[in-house]
């Protein structure tokens, strides 16, 4: 079975502007698979996936959607994914059950079997109550559900889904990421953008992490933790002695044996990034700040999440 | 994917329930879409032919040829603004058009059904016109031998109007509707010779010039030339010729901006 997705060398350089979009950028997605691609605002990735959904040109490279090439025949690709936007993009004009059944319609679904699939899946996504009421009184979290609904009513075999739980309450993130886990038993391949780190930890099955249009690793969620941070941090908050300054502290426990590098976080405290587990260095690092006088107020152990990957590739500087 | 789905949706049968769609909507909103259509043609009518002629400004001659002059105004407004209006904010605020855009056919398709909605919109509002606008008039012209020149003008007419709608509904942005519409709207009405014939204006030399470069003026020529033929009017060949030509520029414009628009 081939691909579900795959990107090969794409590059998309907006006309009047003088870096690409997307710089030259590879991947694959197996059939079946949750995939995130997680990236800062502006780093190629709505890009990539507005490439893939047949919405943006690409410069060069080739992409394929299920096989198909998306940018040599759009119209067939179109039938076999769908979108999923982060903005509501609902029909206004037309009840939440007529945007399912008119989605279906330009797909070319007859109408007893679109009005039968619209049934279902207004169902199935807890809208039935509300199907015939105007899409405008829907929350945010309704609207998402009615997209997705919508999206599955041509049966489409890969799913994008742009940052899909943002702005969701606890409950419909929940139900939407039930929902997701159910499609992909059911054999369609998600692939979706997040800023949610704990989010795209918990769901993907692989992550990729875009940034400035390429590819800086790609990886399951626990293999790039392992990978590229090490086993843990330590998190101490620290006073230095007077004439003393906490950047010295830093270079001083960075000389302890185990620990790979440290920084200064946002809020004063000292994280350290560490090669064996937090536990065994306790002990160490509280002696070096001691010989130094400096007087530690908090300690707080942790394994490395998806968001230190994150940063540590991204960088911490604001887009 | 279960056994009774075409595996390929053709995309003619796309074309035709995205049309569907819009035919539905406007048959849901179907007096929106007549008060939207009729009333400002209506009271033009009702205040130039009716309330000036009480007063004696105006004489009975002029009703019979102001009602084409404003058939004509109708369908072509009607259409344009069938196009313009909700491209501009399909395309920004509600992102409705996406998933049309998304629909397994041509992106340029979805650019020439809202052509082809314009023109059936434009039709029923110029069907609509006719006997309404006899009712406040107390009488209309008629003339059956002009019928078929009448249709096809109308025709022609009104896809020349979804053209330019189809145009200022992907150039313009949503912050510069207001500004552009007084700018380019009324201008538009006012030098289309419908309230006028073209004719009459050869002491205006200039003026007459000026309403040369509006097309609309050849559609009211070509509408009255059919249903007032004795009113002095231009060729209508020529006016046929000038809307075929028109319609297919705007048109072409206006494809190229709205591809411009679904894709980036």
């Amino acid at each position: 079975m081939s691909a579900a997705v795959e990107v090969r060398d794409l590059v998309k350089r907006y006309p009047k502007r003088d870096v690409n979009a997307v710089d030259g950028l590879s991947f694959t997605v197996e059939p079946g698979e949750i995939f995130g691609l997680l990236g800062p605002n502006g780093a190629g990735k709505s890009t990539t996936i507005g490439v893939l959904t047949t919405r943006v040109r690409a410069t060069s490279g080739d992409a394929t959607v299920a096989g198909i090439d998306v940018v040599r025949d759009p119209v067939a690709a179109r039938r076999l994914f769908a979108v999923v936007p982060q903005q509501s993009n609902l029909d206004r004009s037309l009840t939440p059950r007529q945007n399912l059944a008119f989605h279906a319609a330009y797909h070319g679904y007859p109408r007893a079997e679109r009005n039968a699939r619209a049934a279902t899946l207004l169902d199935e996504f807890g809208l039935a109550e509300q199907a015939d009421v105007k899409v405008d009184w829907y929350s945010g979290g309704m609207a998402q559900r009615l997209m997705i609904a919508r999206a599955m009513m041509h049966e489409p075999q890969v799913l994008f889904l742009d940052e899909p739980t943002t702005g969701l309450d606890p409950q419909s993130r929940i139900f939407m990421w039930e929902r997701v886990r159910d499609l992909r038993s059911r054999g369609v391949t998600v692939v979706l953008t997040t800023h949610d780190m704990d989010e795209a930890a918990e769901m993907c099955d692989r992550v990729g992490i875009v940034d400035h249009g390429k590819l800086l690793a790609l990886d399951t969620p626990a293999g790039l933790t392992r990978g590229v941070a090490g086993q843990g941090v330590l998190d101490l908050s620290v006073t230095p002695a007077p004439g003393d300054d906490i950047d010295k502290l830093i270079a001083a426990l960075t000389d302890v044996a185990g620990v790979s590098r440290g920084e200064l976080l946002g809020n004063g405290s000292i994280r350290l990034y560490l090669a064996t587990e937090p536990e065994t260095l306790i002990g160490p690092a509280v002696t070096v700040l001691s010989a130094r006088s400096a007087t530690v107020t908090d300690v707080h152990m942790g394994s490395t999440t998806l968001e230190d990957v994150f940063i540590d590739l991204t960088g911490r500087a604001l887009r | 994917m279960s056994a009774d789905v075409d595996i390929r949706p053709s995309a003619g049968r796309a074309f035709r329930a995205i049309l569907w769609r819009d035919v539905f909507v406007t048959g849901k909103e179907f007096w929106v879409f007549l008060a939207q259509v009729a009333l400002q043609p209506l009271f033009m009518l009702f205040v130039f032919a009716k309330v000036l002629n009480a007063g004696g400004y105006v004489t009975d001659d002029y009703a019979h040829l102001l009602l084409p002059g404003i058939v004509a105004l109708t369908a072509f407004l009607t259409a344009l603004q069938t196009v313009s209006f909700p491209l501009i904010m399909e395309f920004s605020f509600t992102r409705e058009i996406e998933d049309r855009l998304l629909a397994p056919l041509p992106t340029y398709l979805v650019a020439v059904e809202k052509l082809t909605l314009a023109v059936v919109r434009a039709l029923a509002s110029a069907v609509v016109m006719f006997p309404v606008g006899a009712l406040v008039l107390g009488s209309a012209p008629w003339h059956a031998d002009g019928l078929i020149l009448l249709v096809v003008s109308l025709i022609l007419g009104s896809w020349v109007g979804a053209g330019i709608g189809l145009s200022l509904g992907t150039m313009v942005p949503p912050s510069k509707i207001s500004v552009i519409f007084a700018v380019i709207l009324t201008p538009l009405m006012f030098t289309g010779a419908t309230q006028y014939p073209w004719k009459s204006l050869e002491s205006m030399r200039w003026f007459q010039v000026v309403t040369a470069f509006n097309p609309l003026t050849y559609l009211s020529e070509v509408v009255r030339a059919a249903v007032v033929p004795d009113v002095p009017h231009i060729a209508p060949w020529i006016c046929l010729l000038v809307l075929v030509v028109s319609g297919t520029l705007f048109t072409a414009l206006g494809i190229r901006g709205f591809m411009r628009r679904a894709l980036s």
